[in-house]
């Protein structure tokens, strides 16, 4: 079972949709505990970085997805979801989960913002749920980037103006800042390819397909 | 590198997506979701949905079609007509849209524009903009579907939607609409230049070369066409195979 992150901030009907498609077994996730629970971790969002950190710490949800992280649980990070794992956000100064070091700046681009659109995946890493993607057109919409300070996460890069971090992965942490849920074909191979990543198991009881929180 | 966006127009009427010229006798041209679906899976890049009647009443049919096209249609869709409020704006996001878009409303009351992208973010409000050529270089902007006329210039009304927080520009020369003769370059062009957020053109594609044109000496970034995709002249593969020839980068 895969948890949806659910934190008031998130495109998560998209991606659960996305999910029932390729015949994935997903949950709505509002508390720890429906995280502690889950096989596999999939964390959406969109919008401002402090109001999401101020939803994650009212509901408990920042230490368990540090937990989750840290104990190696598969996680998909998306947009929102990238930008929030490093320590702060010059968008509205958030300090964010610190899971790794490195901050979000606003895109040094002479392009217009924000990058609404589809752009290319270039020196995408050799990792199971980037494989196939070298050069295929993914869904952006954002203006801030992560940029860690660690150059080793970095898996995969974009251009828009200048060349910035568009995925980021270490260990069974992956993270992008495109929109999978929204990049038709290519979009939907890497969520298949997380969730055969993530080895996801039937589950072992019938859940309500639109659980708590919504 | 960013590439040119594709965007085939769906016009729903009564459950139906249908065509028109200058926004009158309309043709039937099919289902709303499976044609979503086909042209996802043809490589749009994204699309819009108009709700051209834009009645109350209708509404729970264009809701149920948003719901369905968001289960089957895994690219970033738009729904417009008729959109007054803020609350409307929240139940299409909730159903599954990714952006709305509002044009006679956000003339009549400019601050739906700032509320709406206040509250739910910019990248998810498209400022419709019907214009009308005047002179050479001056375009008057039309609500209600083209028929009324308003006090405003298009180029002066782009900037101030940009202003409120707009995220896009539907940009539709309806002098062109219908005429598959090829989109208004100069119109594009004079609202491309003067405003920094993407613009969308639309009205007059009637060849993959108007496309190829405007979004290059219009300098739009999106093209939105409806009958050369619907009426099968020339499907999204062929266009925008015809795009990339010509130097074009789309997906």
């Amino acid at each position: 079972m895969i948890a949806l992150v659910d934190y008031g901030a998130g495109n998560l009907r998209s991606v659960q949709n996305a999910l029932d498609t390729l015949g994935a077994q997903s949950v709505i996730a509002s508390t720890p505990d429906g995280l502690m629970h889950a096989d596999a971790i999939i964390f959406p969002g969109v919008g401002a970085a402090a109001p999401a950190m101020a939803a994650l710490r009212a509901r408990g949800l920042d230490r368990a997805l540090r937990d989750a992280i840290r104990q190696g649980r598969p996680f998909l990070g998306i947009c929102l979801g990238l930008q929030l794992l490093f320590d702060s956000s010059a968008e509205d100064g958030a300090t964010c989960l610190g899971i790794f070091q490195g901050t979000v700046d606003r895109l040094a681009t002479t392009e217009k913002l924000p990058h609404i659109g589809w752009n290319t995946l270039e020196r995408v890493a050799n990792h199971p749920v980037l494989a196939g993607l070298e050069r295929e057109a993914m869904y952006f919409v954002h203006s801030y980037v992560g940029v860690p300070r660690d150059r080793q996460l970095v898996a995969a890069e974009t251009t828009y103006g200048v060349t910035f971090v568009s995925a980021i992965a270490a260990g069974s942490m992956i993270a992008v800042q495109f929109h999978p849920e929204r990049s038709g074909a290519a979009g939907m191979k890497l969520l298949n390819n997380f969730v055969q990543y993530a080895r996801v198991q039937p589950p072992t009881l019938t859940l309500p397909r639109k659980g708590r929180g919504i | 590198m960013l590439l040119k966006r594709i965007i085939p127009c769906l016009d729903v009427a009564g459950g139906r997506v249908v065509k028109g010229t200058h926004f009158r006798q309309l043709r039937d041209q099919g289902d709303p979701v499976s044609m979503a679906r086909t042209y996802s899976e043809q490589g749009a890049d994204e699309l819009v949905f108009l709700d051209i009647e834009a009645a109350p009443q209708q509404r729970s049919t264009l809701l149920d079609i948003v719901e369905r096209t968001a289960r089957q249609a895994f690219i970033p869709f738009t729904v417009g007509g008729g959109i007054r409020e803020v609350d409307e704006i929240r139940v299409l996001l909730r159903a599954g849209a990714d952006k709305v878009s509002i044009q006679t409303a956000a003339v009549q009351r400019q601050e739906l524009i700032t509320e709406g992208a206040r509250l739910y973010g910019s990248q998810c409000i498209v400022v419709a903009i019907d214009a009308k050529q005047v002179t050479e270089s001056d375009w008057r902007v039309y609500t209600h579907g083209g028929r009324e006329a308003t006090d405003l210039d298009a180029i002066g009304w782009a900037r101030e939607a940009e202003r409120r927080g707009a995220g896009e520009i539907l940009l539709t020369s309806i002098d062109a609409d219908g005429t598959q003769a090829g989109y208004d370059l100069a119109l594009t062009q004079a609202v491309a230049n003067a405003v920094q957020i993407p613009v969308i053109a639309s009205g007059g594609a009637g060849h993959p070369r108007d496309l190829a044109a405007v979004l290059t000496e219009g300098r739009a970034d999106a093209a939105l066409a409806a009958s050369i995709f619907h009426e099968g002249a020339f499907p999204i593969s062929d266009t925008k195979r015809y795009l990339r020839e010509h130097g074009i980068p789309v997906r």
